[in-house]
């Protein structure tokens, strides 16, 4: 076991950096571009930390975990333990260990952040669950005795995973329903195999469902059977089906051939498996010249997905400037250092096309910035006559998503707000109807992974206090 | 599972399939569509529900072999299982008593057109029903169609059966010697709702097409299947697959059906290649 390291010997130390995929290389394959850290760089960084008490990076964490417990676990070599703590409160660690944005979150409240060299509690986070996996390390649950109420919930993104696995480790009765094929929902079909490997998603999904949570795929709640037929069945409903419904621009051309919207063109590659094709039957098409619109997370996913699939060249349009653009930084840090252009300030116009429908080019229009806008950021405003064109044969809208009405068409007296989203408590995350709880994108826009797992915890406990206090929705119809 | 309970070649290269599927049956309504997927590795494909037993729980669809997806299925047998089904999806036609309409088919349009067609009939109207195809043995379900209608007219494009001609010509024909048809529900290839939106247009009666675009999830995520209706863009999955066909932007919808052409062809030659090779 390694000694704990004297304070000021440690706050010397420096920030142990995690090994990367040569961009080079990694441009032509899928696979995982930070590699992760071995052992002894585990160790090391983990010996760093200060274990605060009271520690300010748990406060920064909607998944509430026990941040420096677990890191001390690492130091003392007991990696199966360290995993264990993490898994207390946050039953996806493999995926926030690679997907969420510490640096706005535990990192950025930790001690050694002012110093520009906080603890990488992420690459820790995914370390331990990486070592415990390959280990098959299994949780060893203290015996509860089963509740015998039901709790539905629809999508099986990180919202409806987590809230599933929190209630059943509470010993209900839980059933995950999912549209699609296969379960993970924006982790599937969104986020693309470098970032967040297939595998992974799998293997964190497989252990929810052996604490007994039941996953029915191909099921549509809104179509296969409404959200008030499950209020029949189950005695609460936990609704977290995410945004779904990608924005356009309503600019000219915007429906030409090889114009995608990114959440066309990544669940064609990461759900169906296009950039295997044709070993996997779903086609894809990538252009040479490709042009992403928008700088968020899915813009900077769709964007290397297209330069992995061949393209010869791929810019991102965006138009504000880096420093509002919405990415993780190390998102953009990656895209950049794999070759992908960035034009700022720019804003397209119009999608130009042939008459069988393939896209000629695109005119864009430069930006300056004016006065703060209602969000706080410089808005925006177009340049008199600078418009151009840009030299581009096909196009991804990542411009964001709205609200899909399918399920709350089917939720009599459940409230949405005039974007479609459902109307929450923010800390119980009850609906307007007793019984139904809502969280993830379809309560917030488009936000993170951590947040939509945060939400599912709340969502837990505020079930867990409704039924417990002898509340069910199968006792009440729709008022 | 979904499983395959009965499986017939009803035309050349044309196969109907009846599958168990309780929760799909329950709830489904005539102009709605499943989405399935053979395997695994294969892609999600959508297909109207061609009829359906709400006690016995199956749903029938009727597809032609066109490319890999709809090969596999042609080869899978009674008692196999599809690796995914899931509707049902999009909204169903508006069914209710109109007076005299019109419903035309073409191809496998006729099996989509049959439940709407009864359903409009039960609900009160009188249906003239018009079915169409290539040769006499692609004409399908003439019997499911004669009952479910008050008058069938068929024709074939090379006169081997009833008449020599395109649907579009019969629908002409109805709209002129009829007075008062309030609506026209036309399911088929593109091109032949196209033209007979063409043929409607000057009888200013409502038009309605059901589009078989490209989709993928089925459920208003992707986008895939986006068409412009009446100089906006809607979404064929959730807000159709019926659209009033006056106002269906016809070139860029069949440019988009055409988007996968090339995939499409080197995905399906080396499967029909080892499938010979199987099979001859």
């Amino acid at each position: 076991m390694a000694d704990m390291i004297p304070v000021p010997e440690r706050m010397k130390m420096s920030q142990r950096p995690m090994p990367e995929q040569d961009p080079k290389k990694r441009t032509r394959n899928f696979d995982e571009v930070p590699l992760g850290y071995k052992k002894g760089d585990a160790i090391y960084e983990a010996q760093r930390c200060l274990q605060c008490d009271p520690p300010p990076c748990v406060g920064g964490c909607p998944a509430e975990i026990h941040i420096p417990q677990f890191i001390r676990k690492i130091v003392e070599e007991d990696f199966a333990s360290a995993y264990l703590e993490i898994l207390k409160t946050n039953n996806l660690p493999a995926m926030c260990g690679r997907v969420c944005p510490q640096e706005e979150q535990c990192q950025r409240v930790c001690v050694y952040n002012k110093m520009g060299k906080p603890i990488t509690i992420g690459r820790l986070e995914r370390f331990v669950s990486d070592w415990a996996r390959k280990q098959d390390t299994k949780e060893k649950l203290p015996e509860i005795k089963k509740k015998r109420k039901l709790v539905a919930v629809v999508g099986s993104g990180p919202a409806g995973l987590t809230c599933a696995a929190d209630l059943a480790k509470m010993g209900y009765d839980v059933t995950i329903f999912e549209a699609l094929h296969k379960p993970g929902g924006v982790l599937t079909y969104g986020i693309p195999e470098f970032r967040l490997p297939k595998r992974i998603v799998e293997s964190e999904v497989d252990k929810i469902k052996e604490l007994g949570v039941k996953v029915v795929t191909d099921f549509v709640v809104g179509l296969t059977k409404g959200v008030d037929e499950l209020g029949e069945e189950f005695d609460a409903i936990f609704l977290a089906n995410g945004a779904g419904a990608p924005q356009f621009m309503h600019i000219p051309g915007e429906n030409l051939n090889d114009v995608y919207s990114a959440n066309e063109f990544l669940t064609r590659s990461n759900l169906m498996k296009a950039y295997k094709f044709p070993e996997f039957d779903t086609p894809i098409k990538v252009g040479k010249k490709v042009v992403v619109i928008g700088a968020g997370n899915v813009a900077m996913d769709a964007a290397r997905t297209a330069l992995r699939l061949g393209a010869k060249e791929v810019r991102v349009v965006y138009r504000r400037t880096k420093e509002e653009a919405p990415a993780r930084v190390e998102e953009i840090a990656h895209a950049e250092e794999e070759g992908i252009v960035f034009d700022f300030l720019t804003l397209p116009v119009r999608i130009l096309g042939d008459e069988k429908g393939n896209v000629t080019g695109m005119e864009c229009i430069k930006m300056q910035l004016g006065e703060p806008d209602e969000s706080g950021r410089r808005k925006p405003l177009p340049i008199e006559g600078s418009n151009f064109i840009m030299q581009v044969d096909m196009v991804v809208n990542a411009i964001g998503t709205t609200a899909n009405p399918i399920v709350a068409r089917s939720a009599t007296s459940v409230q949405t707000n005039k974007r479609g989203y459902f109307m929450v408590d923010e800390k119980t995350r009850a609906t307007s109807r007793e019984g139904i709880f809502a969280g993830g994108d379809i309560t917030r826009g488009s936000a993170t992974v951590i947040s939509a797992i945060g939400d599912g915890k709340k969502a837990a406990r505020a079930i867990d206090s409704y039924l417990s206090s002898g509340g069910s929705l199968r006792k009440k119809t729709p008022t | 599972m979904p499983k395959i309970i009965t499986k017939r070649e009803i035309a050349p290269n044309i196969i109907s399939l009846k599958v168990t599927a309780p929760l799909i049956a329950k709830r489904v309504k005539p102009g709605q569509f499943i989405i399935l997927m053979t395997d695994e590795r294969g892609e999600r494909i959508p297909l109207t529900i061609a009829d359906y037993d709400r006690e016995n729980g199956w749903i029938r669809i009727v597809f032609q072999v066109v490319g890999k997806t709809t090969a596999q299925l042609s080869q899978m047998n009674e008692g196999d299982e599809l690796f995914s089904l899931v509707g049902p999806l999009g909204n169903p036609s508006k069914i209710s008593n109109y007076g005299t309409v019109v419903t035309v088919g073409g191809g496998t349009g006729i099996a989509c057109v049959y439940p709407i067609t009864r359903a409009l009939k039960e609900a009160g109207n009188r249906v003239i029903a018009i079915i169409g195809a290539k040769t006499k043995d692609l004409i399908i379900m003439e019997e499911e169609m004669r009952k479910a209608s008050s008058e069938l007219l068929i024709t074939t494009d090379d006169g081997s059966y009833v008449r020599k001609g395109f649907v579009t010509e019969v629908l002409d024909e109805v709209l002129r010697r009829e007075e008062d048809v309030k609506k026209v529900w036309v399911i088929g290839p593109a091109p032949m709702m196209k033209a007979a939106c063409e043929v409607t247009k000057p009888y200013q009666v409502e038009m309605i097409v059901s589009l078989n675009a490209i989709m993928v999830d089925g459920t208003g995520m992707c986008g895939s299947c986006r068409v412009t209706v009446g100089g906006e863009t809607k979404f064929v999955c959730v807000d159709g697959p019926e659209f009033n066909g006056h106002l269906v932007d016809w070139p860029e919808f069949m440019n988009r059906l055409a988007r996968y052409g090339r995939q499409e062809k080197l995905s399906f030659e080396p499967h029909e290649k080892s499938y010979g090779e199987k099979n001859g």
